[in-house]
């Protein structure tokens, strides 16, 4: 029964979808929505899933001393921070106490992690102790800032917005630019003329980049973009329109066979 | 002992210091440069440009911000181009951003955005000359942003019954019921298009649960390596247009006469291309010297 009942539940909820979108009827929309609301609340729980994870690693990092353990503490305290952030807004024209606040409870999470791993665990939990109350006592008696569970203020909070207009985005901006050296880097070793094949591939790429190149002479730039035009456009779209109908012939014998049960990964077991 | 290297086979092995090097002072030299490169454009960006400016005050556009800072580079000039065009013609625009960090990008294009649309400019395009009058663009009234919300493929096709199902307040809280544009705005059959701005597979669902089922006319924009994946589906007419990386930004920009970051990122861009292709000239003519002193040698 434990193994068979996943299986008829995936088997009825799979089939279900699959006709449903096939019958226009309110009633059948009506199921269809309900069903969509509950992906959602099963995918709420994955992410808690997923953060106490994330949590549970990165402490076990802290706690091994395995490499790069140091930046577990940014993991955490980063994660953190920005869910205190997203959660309190000013009211008032200063921050008052709302410093106070996040330090103590970044105080919290740090005896928290060292109530996890190390052996004085009372200290540590006594410590924590202490910094929640300092910052339960902040959040009580200052009225410079609120704090918002319910309702999107946080979004607007201006240290929420600035850490990721000014510190996120600009990594991960950085972290993809790096690609453009590594893409020249690799484009110069791997693009040689070895052979009949790889010469094509390396006259396609050459066009394709000089595509809207206007320091050409001899009206090049038109016949360099007529020619890239019909690159992306003829064997190109051949080529992908064939991967597309193939990955879309995989993904229906792929449901299939989970709908009816044949291929039983999801279940942990093959 | 070490082994003697000729001058090919150096060109065949540099140090990819040596590119990296060269690729950033050409990078920064472009840039610092004021100058500016002819942009030829394109069937696939002239017809999303040609559908949105043929577009009646009023109607309403939907705006996917699909894209992480990752993306910002290609895709956030489009949004920029794209939205400013449309506030132009006093289109309203309904927002959604189904990529996790979406939200900051559209919230900071919708600042933006909005500054920039306080002053008076003329633009000139199709061979006419378009007065803007600056004005303010008010939330609820020129723009709905919705924000994010996980299982974007389920989001979609909520939005095809009821953009309350999944929203039913926008971004900044307010109940859309409350915000005047939406009023009588309930899913898809009220939206003129779709324009997804998108640097993952969220296209994709756009494609598939939102056009397939929808019908709606579906433009892309998309970072230059996605491009080439998605012409089957212009070809099919499920897609109207795509305007693929910084070039088809630059494009949008130059066909609605408003340049900005894309033109001024195609300078580098082009001459970071030239510098790719002089290290693949280079490496190619060290590899076919090298295979003749090779061949030589052997007979």
């Amino acid at each position: 029964m434990k193994r068979q009942l996943p299986f008829l539940l995936v088997f009825i909820f799979g089939a279900f979808m699959t006709i449903q979108y096939y019958v226009p009827h309110e009633s059948s929309e009506f199921v269809y929505t309900f069903l969509l609301d509950w992906t959602m609340i099963i995918g709420i729980f994955a992410l808690a899933l997923g953060i106490w994870s994330l949590y549970h690693v990165s402490v076990d990092k802290i706690q091994h001393k395995k490499e790069n353990w140091i930046y577990s503490y940014v993991t955490l305290f980063g994660l953190f921070i920005m869910v205190v952030f997203g959660f309190s807004y000013k009211v008032g024209d200063s921050w008052g106490m709302y410093p106070l606040f996040v330090i103590a409870l970044m105080a919290l999470l740090y005896c928290l992690i060292h109530a996890s791993i190390s052996r004085s665990k009372g200290f540590w939990l006594g410590l924590s102790g202490a910094a929640l109350a300092v910052s339960f006592g902040v959040a009580f008696f200052d009225d410079s800032w609120k704090l918002a569970f319910m309702t999107s203020e946080g979004l607007k909070n201006t240290m929420f917005t600035n850490f990721a207009d000014f510190v996120l985005t600009p990594i991960l901006a950085t972290m993809f630019a790096l690609l453009a050296f590594f893409i020249a880097s690799a484009a110069y070793r791997a693009f040689r003329a070895r052979n009949v094949l790889a010469s094509l591939l390396l006259i396609a790429a050459i066009i394709v980049m000089l595509r809207f190149n206007p320091y050409m002479p001899f009206g090049l730039p038109e016949l360099v973009a007529e020619t890239s035009s019909w690159l992306m456009n003829v064997p190109n779209l051949a080529a992908q329109r064939a991967i597309v109908i193939g990955i879309g012939l995989g993904i229906v014998a792929t449901s299939l066979k989970v709908i009816l049960g044949i291929e039983r990964g999801y279940m942990g077991k093959g | 002992m070490t082994e003697h290297k000729n001058i090919f086979d150096r060109m065949m092995s540099l140090d990819r210091r040596w590119i990296f090097l060269f690729l950033i002072v050409v990078c920064v030299a472009t840039y610092t440069a004021d100058f500016t490169i002819p942009i030829n454009t394109e069937a696939e960006v002239e017809s999303i440009f040609n559908f949105l400016d043929s577009l009646p005050e009023g109607d309403i556009v939907l705006v996917a911000i699909d894209y992480d800072p990752n993306n910002l580079a290609e895709l956030h000039p489009m949004t920029y181009a794209v939205v400013e065009h449309l506030w132009r013609k006093k289109v309203k625009i309904i927002f959604t951003s189904l990529s996790q960090l979406g939200p900051a990008m559209a919230d900071q294009a919708i600042r933006d955005i909005s500054d920039s649309l306080k002053v008076d400019k003329t633009y000139n395009y199709n061979g006419v000359e378009h007065n803007f009058k600056g004005r303010e663009i008010v939330n609820g009234v020129d723009y709905t942003f919705l924000g994010f919300k996980p299982y974007y493929a389920l989001i979609i096709l909520g939005m095809g019954q009821d953009f309350r199902l999944n929203f039913p307040s926008d971004y900044y809280g307010t109940p859309l019921d409350d915000l005047p544009m939406m009023q009588g705005v309930i899913n898809y059959d009220q939206v003129a298009c779709v324009v997804d701005l998108s640097g993952g597979n969220i296209t994709d669902a756009w494609i598939s649960y939102g056009q397939g089922r929808f019908n709606f006319p579906l433009m892309l924009g998309l970072t230059g390596v996605m491009v080439s994946q998605y012409y089957p589906f212009l070809g099919s007419g499920q897609v109207s247009g795509i305007m693929g990386g910084l070039l088809g930004a630059a494009q949008y920009e130059e066909l609605a006469d408003n340049p900005g970051r894309a033109k001024d990122g195609m300078r580098v861009q082009l001459f970071a291309h030239y510098v790719i292709i002089l290290f693949i000239v280079l490496g190619n003519i060290g590899f076919f010297m090298s295979r003749r002193k090779r061949m030589e040698g052997g007979n």
